[in-house]
């Protein structure tokens, strides 16, 4: 009996000796092609960008012009949309996203409530962009067309404000676009920062209380700081997250070229630039366009690792806490 | 209580500690409440967005819906009526694509990083490329796309799309799958290899079936993603006012069918907008729920 | 308690102990007929106890006997919970804590803890222990650094940390972290130190010297120590209080609970028959 059950089993073991060792390389060929993928997008774009970058060089980037029917490509105010756009939804969505965090993290509120606000801003992540932008048009234009009259009156005299809102004032405006972008980054900035508040130990907040320390000194004084760097982190993930999106900002922020310095004023990103101008490309506007892409993969890479290393930071830092 | 009169040897008196203590304590819980106020009410305001968003779906995009939308092909330009049946059809169509072509690339490849070799310089290649790859924005993969089928095959395509959205999601599913495996109880394996068996038997008779339904979450949350992008189809499937024939040619999917008809002069068309985002969204929602329902099972 | 402690004792001593003392009250913490509930569990049933000023008392009993929730109702930590509530009363040198005329975060400043777990902030040393100090709208640099100087020299961590005060406290040992919460918990200047099994998480070097400045505390304080380890107990308390099953059973002198305790479930315990 128990010869017969070992000779089945080394029967077994070799049947299926050739699975473990193909399906192994299938996996190694898995992982290789993943990691090639990522090195495949930038080489791709680096060499269909290559005709621009040979003829204008550096130039492309200070470049403030972008006339495609008369060859003339000049990416800078794509670029200052970009980080402009970015950063005015950071100014929006960071302090409302650390206070849901804040607020999702605590128990000011029974749980039930607090579990539908969290349901409530992870929604916000499943919208598709394009359906902000159709939002945006509705219901955003019109209500910065109001403000932005009622600004470019209200600042005419006011040193940096009547730079800052000029007249004339437009819905597609970089302002909309901010806003609507500030939305969708909220998401990821709420999760973030409260998956960083939620590891800080509770001895911590204990510790606070037992000193006599109220809530708010609590989370101000020990929690916060000791989640600070999640919290970084999660800043600069939403910053490479502003900075790709693309359908949302396009349909709102009026794709100019033209450099101005009034938010109430129309100008363009990077992926705004992209999605409007790649379907009819021809020729060297490709090849620009391409070189365009190549800056922006470089500048959200650069702020995506830099938002994971943060991140990494982080958790060791967390485990070393604990 | 002591006399509180601070001597040199003691510049600082108990009772000092105490009086500083009770004059504060009702001012500091005072700020204490007003910030917990502030941080509650915050809270709520980002809700009105998001109903914001909402009611206007169901408002403007509730009226035309009806069965026709999905049968009927886009009205041209000022047309009344029609519907955006082969848009509906198309984003289906090119989701299968890309998940055909990315979920075996993203579940071997987070079998190999959890289960064969966890610490391996590819491992941390993997995981540190799939994170990469879920910071670069949308457009780039069309872009990719555009680059590597548009410009070869010389056409606009739904295999070109598919194309892009496969990019898009494989993170999602490598680094969900890998949660997936993570999630499998130590246990089992090593049940499993004291009972004499190898790797892949493990793997495939004990590892996989329990890891299965987080990773089908993980699936289905990359479906609600693709299904919802724009940017990488608007120059790689482009759009298509006819059914679609073969996935050679440029085909329609609902969020450009949406950004088309947004800017468009037509009232009937910006209204087919609203409709078409609100069939969007319930296809997104669907999957996203699906998603949670599918792991809570677990 | 003799023992040759020439700077630390001076210093802290002269500072902390009132000028004119009166007598040690006997019932500086009174615990009168309470009851405590988590939802509807109840955990402490109808506790009486009187515990002396600038003595220390231990609370020795099995886990889940009420000794921990007992002590952190002392000040009013037990609150963080959902769902807990009381009857009868603690009173802490005659004055309800309950009192509605006095907030609960001025009673945590008047009752000092000290957890289980050392629970330093990832700050510096210095500002771990200002900490009390800072958010009680202390600012000025003198006040700050001589408290720091006095409730280190008060914990016995000056001498091993006054050259990196700057540094991060999660640098330092577990016992020294340990001993920096003690100097936070004081520079409070409470009136009541609370220690929930303090060096549970300690290797014996390191609670030795938990234990002797256990003993210099006393002088200034009064401690109500939570312990699993009955050698602790009969090492540093002045008085024992024994719990089981949330019942206060025996609360003696230390000496008579452990060498003749008037209860049999007592004399089991502190024998080992269980527990």
């Amino acid at each position: 009996m128990a010869d017969q059950t070992a000779g089945i089993e080394q029967g077994g073991i070799k049947a299926f000796r050739k699975g473990p060792d193909l399906f192994r390389v299938l996996c190694w060929v898995a992982s290789a092609a993943t990691v090639a993928t990522l090195a495949w997008i930038i080489v791709e774009i680096t060499h269909q960008s290559w005709p621009a970058i040979r003829e204008s060089g550096l130039g492309f980037l200070f470049g403030d012009k972008w006339i495609p029917n008369r060859g003339i490509f000049g990416v800078l105010p794509f670029l200052i949309g970009t980080a402009v756009s970015s950063l005015i939804a950071l100014l929006f969505a960071l302090p409302l996203g650390l206070a849901i965090a804040i607020f999702l993290s605590e128990d000011f509120l029974p749980l039930p409530i607090r579990q539908a606000i969290r349901f409530t801003v992870e929604m916000l992540a499943a919208i598709p962009s394009v359906v902000y932008g159709l939002w945006g048009i509705a219901v955003v234009i019109p209500l910065v067309q109001i403000f932005g009259s009622w600004a470019v009156v209200a600042f005419e005299n006011i040193p940096v404000l009547n730079t800052l809102f000029a007249p004339p004032a437009y819905g597609n405006s970089m302002l909309t676009a901010s806003l609507v972008l500030a939305l969708m980054i909220l998401p990821t900035i709420t999760a973030i920062s409260r998956t960083a508040l939620v590891a800080v130990p509770g001895t911590l907040r204990e510790g606070a209380y037992a000193l006599g320390a109220t809530r708010w000194e609590a989370i101000l004084g020990v929690i916060v700081p000791t989640a600070a760097p999640g919290i970084v982190a999660a800043t600069i993930l939403a910053l490479g997250r502003a900075m790709g999106e693309t359908m949302a900002i396009a349909m709102l922020i009026g794709n100019s070229s033209r450099l101005t310095s009034s938010l109430l004023a129309p100008a363009g990103t990077l992926a705004g630039l992209l999605a409007n101008q790649f379907g009819e490309a021809e020729g060297m506007q490709v090849s620009s366009l391409m070189y365009a892409a190549l800056l922006l993969v470089a500048m959200t890479l650069l702020v995506n690792m830099a938002g994971e290393f943060v991140l990494r930071y982080t958790q060791k830092r967390t485990a070393g806490i604990r | 209580m002591s006399s509180a009169i601070a001597t040199p040897e003691k510049p600082v008196h108990k009772d000092f500690f105490h009086k500083a203590r009770e004059a504060r304590s009702g001012f500091r819980s005072l700020v204490n409440r007003v910030l917990s106020v502030l941080c509650v009410t915050l809270a709520f305001l980002a809700l009105i967005p998001l109903l914001s968003i909402i009611f206007l779906v169901l408002k403007k995009g509730l009226p035309l819906l009806n069965w026709s939308v999905f049968t009927e092909l886009p009205p041209a330009a000022g047309q009344v009526g029609g519907g955006f049946g082969n848009a509906v059809v198309g984003t289906l169509l090119m989701v299968g694509v890309a998940l055909v072509l990315a979920t075996p690339f993203g579940i071997l490849s987070a079998i190999y990083v959890n289960e064969y070799a966890p610490y391996s310089r590819l491992a941390n290649a993997v995981r540190f490329v799939a994170k990469l790859l879920t910071g670069i924005p949308s457009i780039i993969c069309g872009v990719f796309a555009y680059a590597v089928i548009v410009l070869t095959t010389g056409g606009f395509s739904a295999w070109a799309g598919g194309f892009a959205l496969a990019i898009l999601i494989l993170p999602t599913i490598l680094l969900t799958a890998e949660q997936a495996l993570i999630g499998v109880s130590k246990a089992y394996r090593e049940a499993s290899y004291g009972l004499g068996a190898t790797n892949f038997q493990t793997i495939w008779r004990i590892v996989l079936p329990d890891a299965l339904p987080a990773m089908m979450t993980g699936i289905m949350l990359a479906v609600a993603r693709a299904a919802g992008e724009t940017a990488p189809l608007i120059f790689t499937a482009l759009f298509s006012q006819y059914w679609i024939q073969s996935l050679k040619e440029p085909t329609a999917s609902l969020s450009v069918l949406i950004y088309n008809f947004s800017t468009v002069p037509f009232p009937h068309q910006i209204q087919m907008a609203w409709t078409a985002s609100l069939v969007l969204v319930i296809l997104v929602t669907i999957a996203n729920i699906s998603a949670q329902i599918v792991f809570r099972k677990k | 308690m003799d023992q040759q402690r020439p700077e630390t004792s001076v210093v802290s001593s002269a500072s902390f102990a009132p000028v004119n003392t009166p007598a040690p009250r006997s019932d500086f913490l009174k615990v009168d007929n309470f009851n405590f509930y988590y939802g509807k569990k109840q955990a402490l049933y109808g506790i009486n106890m009187e515990i002396p000023e600038r003595q220390v008392t231990a609370f020795i009993g099995p886990s889940g006997c009420g000794k921990s929730t007992l002590l952190r109702n002392f000040n009013r930590m037990n609150e963080l919970i959902d769902g807990v509530h009381h009857e009868g009363d603690i009173l802490l040198n005659g004055r309800s804590i309950y009192d509605k005329a006095i907030e609960v975060i001025a009673l945590r400043r008047s009752i000092g803890m000290v957890f289980q777990k050392s629970n330093p902030f990832p700050k510096s040393i210095y500002e771990n222990i200002v900490y009390s100090l800072r958010i009680a709208g202390v600012n000025s640099r003198g006040i700050l650094d001589e408290s720091v100087e006095r409730s280190l020299r008060g914990a016995a961590l000056w001498e091993e940390v006054k050259d990196r005060l700057h540094d991060s406290a999660l640098g330092l040992s577990g016992g020294q972290m340990q001993r920096l919460c003690i100097a936070r918990a004081i520079a409070n200047r409470p009136e009541v130190l609370l220690m929930d099994e303090p060096c549970s998480a300690l290797d014996p070097i390191a609670t030795a010297k938990v234990e002797d400045l256990i003993h210099e505390l006393k002088k200034e304080f009064t401690i109500v120590i939570v312990t699993h380890n009955m050698q602790q107990a009969t090492r540093c308390s002045d008085k024992t209080a024994f719990f089981y099953l949330g019942k206060l059973i025996e609360f003696d002198e230390t000496q008579k609970i452990f060498t003749n305790p008037s209860e049999k479930q007592t004399e089991d315990y502190i024998t080992g028959r269980f527990g």
